[in-house]
């Protein structure tokens, strides 16, 4: 597997006073956050609260004003330069870097012109730089733990939501990376579709995958997180174990939000 | 490079370019209407008819499209007065040409705006009781009209650059004008330095006023 | 007269393989130049952008028979000296790169921002990008019509014959001029522009529907 496990026990994501803003519009106000190796954090808060550019944060997809975010203890989107000031790495630094994070979206964005397998096989083989014969066995290794090793030839558009979207799990995960980033996953799915992807999730998360998840499914952040992480006007308002965080519902912006979403 | 500007010779005959590109216009505006004409009919008639005349209307916008222009003009203006008993000069017979390009190019234009037209638009016009022609001329055609209006002004900016080649006819258009200056005062860079500019900012103007239009309708 | 009209086939031949040799260095070279301006104008920051953004439109703007002009009479004046066959090719490419420049912006714009997210997301840089996820998605959406604008630049190519460039269109006038039959042969001249472009615009439908197994 890519990425040195180490066992130092330092978190896998650190997060420091994230900063980010949107033209006038303050997204994240200083986010603090540290997920260890194995942990399985869920993000909650209502919508615009900046959970998603979070997730992106990390990826690097969206980039933040101020703040560090760090993997492995190495920034991920900025470095220093000889002067010491403070600049954005290029375009093949962070390509080399968001090989470490996994991504999946809420809309899964599937490569429509390629195969399930062929999916999971593309940053393998590009990126990882494997052989065709060793991308194919790891490819569908992985098809096959998100129980789709039968659909390896078909189109996405050939798949329904919920198989698209393991798909998309397992384009993410075969690259090993250090931190999965799980955005919604199941927000566009049809209701009877929802249980198949968070079946992976779950499994996913039994073996040990560190994982970061914005989710509206509040039943299963409960039942799947080690901890949870409320978001409230682009700050971690609460933060604790699932059993505390419902339980306790220390804040009053956690109480009507979670009112509001078990009416849903 | 020792060529030196001097426009002394393109402003003594700027007249030549100023009746040039008003006769460009005039052409364009020309053809355009009767190609609305012809297109909209023929659109008409392929959409109401049976297969053989289909076939025909095809057989005319395909021909038309894979032809270049400048040998429809040279077929009209050379090779008809040949084999039928016409006679007509330079505009005449241009005119004529680009009106039946322009229509094979609106024939396509007309018949996908037809099709655009939702059918329960026109459902609904029956249902309040009007007759098919009503139902056609209060709801089908201004439907239509707002959903083609962007595709027609893209021909009509078109069908305005294309009028240049009536100057192998010695049609007094632009290019005919500019053609004319450079060869009687060879002041080539000059020339071509008024013209472009006069095809630019005719071209891309009308173009923004008829966006602007397009908008007023896209609203009301 | 009918046979003047044979007699003069080899020539009217020869001016068809002068078209074709037009057009196929006018596309070939438009082709590259066209996607890599397309390319630019869609992704790189606007210092880069506006200048391919004012060429396209330029050249867009003016007629091609006056972009042909321009080049042809105007050039010598620089300095620089091509043949009018050399400055004809150089107009027409002008025109068809602005063409290509316009559908693939259009192809690439068309393609869901999300495809170039995931395909960040599994850790490709730029060029993989464009060569794994973004082109052969594009390629669906720009083969049509880049092949209507090859069709343009075949018509486009009868211009040349305006700077005495023995193409087919011109091989047809002189023909004319000697025989006196203008009729048939442009009738003929007509025929043989139709069947090329025609075959075109057939290989572009067909094309599509090779392609058709992307659905997004």
């Amino acid at each position: 597997m890519p990425g040195n496990p180490d066992t130092t026990g330092l978190p896998v994501v650190s997060i420091r006073g994230l900063e980010k803003s949107f033209g006038a519009l303050a997204v994240l106000r200083g986010i603090d956050l540290d997920v260890a190796r194995g942990d399985v954090v869920s993000i909650i808060g209502s919508s615009g609260s900046g959970k998603t550019t979070l997730l992106r944060c990390i990826n690097a997809l969206e980039t933040y004003d101020n703040g560090s975010i760090q993997l492995d203890g190495v920034e991920v989107q900025f470095r220093n330069d000889e002067a010491g000031r403070r600049q954005r790495r290029n375009e093949w630094e962070l390509a080399r870097l968001r090989a470490e994070t996994g991504m999946v979206f809420q809309l899964f964005y599937l490569f429509p012109h390629l195969t399930a397998l062929q999916n999971v096989m593309l940053g393998l083989r590009k990126v990882r730089k494997m052989e065709v014969a060793e991308a194919k066995s790891v490819a569908t290794d992985w098809l096959s733990r998100v129980g789709l090793a039968d659909k390896a030839g078909s189109l996405p558009s050939q798949l329904s939501g919920g198989q698209q979207q393991r798909v998309g799990i397992a384009r993410a995960a075969a690259m090993g990376p250090k931190v999965l980033l799980l955005d919604e996953i199941t927000s566009a799915l049809d209701p009877e579709l929802v249980g198949e992807v968070l079946a992976v999730v779950r499994k996913l998360a039994d073996d040990g995958m560190t994982m970061l998840m914005v989710t509206h499914e509040m039943a299963f952040a409960r039942e799947a997180s080690s901890r949870i992480i409320f978001i409230d006007a682009g700050r971690v308002a609460v933060e604790g174990a699932p059993g505390e965080v419902f339980r306790e519902q220390a804040n009053d912006r956690l109480r009507s939000f979670l009112a509001r979403v078990s009416h849903l | 490079m020792l060529y030196h500007l001097n426009f002394g010779l393109i402003w003594k005959n700027i007249g030549k370019l100023e009746w040039g590109l008003l006769l460009s216009l005039e052409l364009a505006v020309v053809a355009i209407a009767i190609g609305v004409v012809i297109g909209l009919g023929l659109a008409l008639i392929y959409e109401q008819s049976s297969r053989p005349v289909r076939a025909l209307v095809s057989l005319y916008v395909e021909f038309i499209r894979n032809v270049p222009l400048l040998l429809l003009v040279y077929l009209v203006f050379y090779g008809i007065p040949t084999v039928v008993d016409i006679r007509y000069d330079g505009v005449t017979s241009f005119l004529a040409t680009l009106s039946l390009y322009a229509g094979a190019y609106l024939v396509e234009i007309f018949r996908a705006g037809l099709a655009a037209v939702p059918r329960g638009l026109t459902d609904a016009g029956r249902a309040i009781g009007l007759t098919p022609l009503q139902g056609f001329i209060h709801v089908r055609l201004p439907t239509m009209f707002r959903v083609i209006l962007p595709s027609l002004s893209n021909t009509f900016v078109s069908l305005f650059k294309d009028t240049s080649v009536a100057s192998v006819l010695a049609v007094p258009e632009l290019t005919y004008g500019a053609q004319w200056i450079n060869f009687n005062t060879f002041r080539i860079v000059e020339v071509y330095a008024v013209v472009t500019p006069m095809y630019l900012i005719a071209g891309y103007g009308i173009l923004g006023a008829l966006r602007l239009l397009e908008r007023r309708f896209a609203v009301s | 007269m009918f046979w003047s009209v044979i007699e003069s086939l080899p020539f009217v031949w020869r001016g068809l393989l002068v078209t074709l040799g037009a057009a196929a260095l006018t596309v070939s070279m438009s082709l590259v130049a066209g996607l890599l301006l397309g390319t630019i104008v869609t992704y790189a920051p606007w210092p880069a952008r506006i200048p391919v953004r004012l060429f396209s439109d330029l050249i867009r703007g003016i007629p091609i028979l006056v972009l042909i002009f321009f080049v042809y009479y105007g050039l010598p004046v620089t300095g620089l000296n091509l043949n009018n066959f050399a400055a004809g090719v150089l107009a027409i490419t002008l025109f068809s790169t602005a063409q290509v420049v316009e559908i693939t912006r259009g192809s690439l714009q068309s393609l869901h921002h999300g495809q170039m997210e995931a395909a960040k997301a599994i850790g490709l840089n730029f060029p993989q990008r464009l060569t794994y996820v973004i082109f052969p998605q594009a390629v669906r959406r720009f083969l049509p019509p880049w092949i209507n604008s090859v069709t343009d630049a075949v018509k486009g190519t009868a211009l040349l014959s305006l700077v005495g460039i023995v193409d087919l269109m011109l091989a047809i006038q002189q023909v004319i001029g000697r025989t006196y039959a203008p009729m048939p042969l442009y009738v003929l001249g007509a025929l043989i522009y139709f069947v090329i472009n025609y075959s075109l615009s057939s290989l572009s439908r067909r094309l599509e529907a090779r392609y058709a197994y992307i659905k997004e």
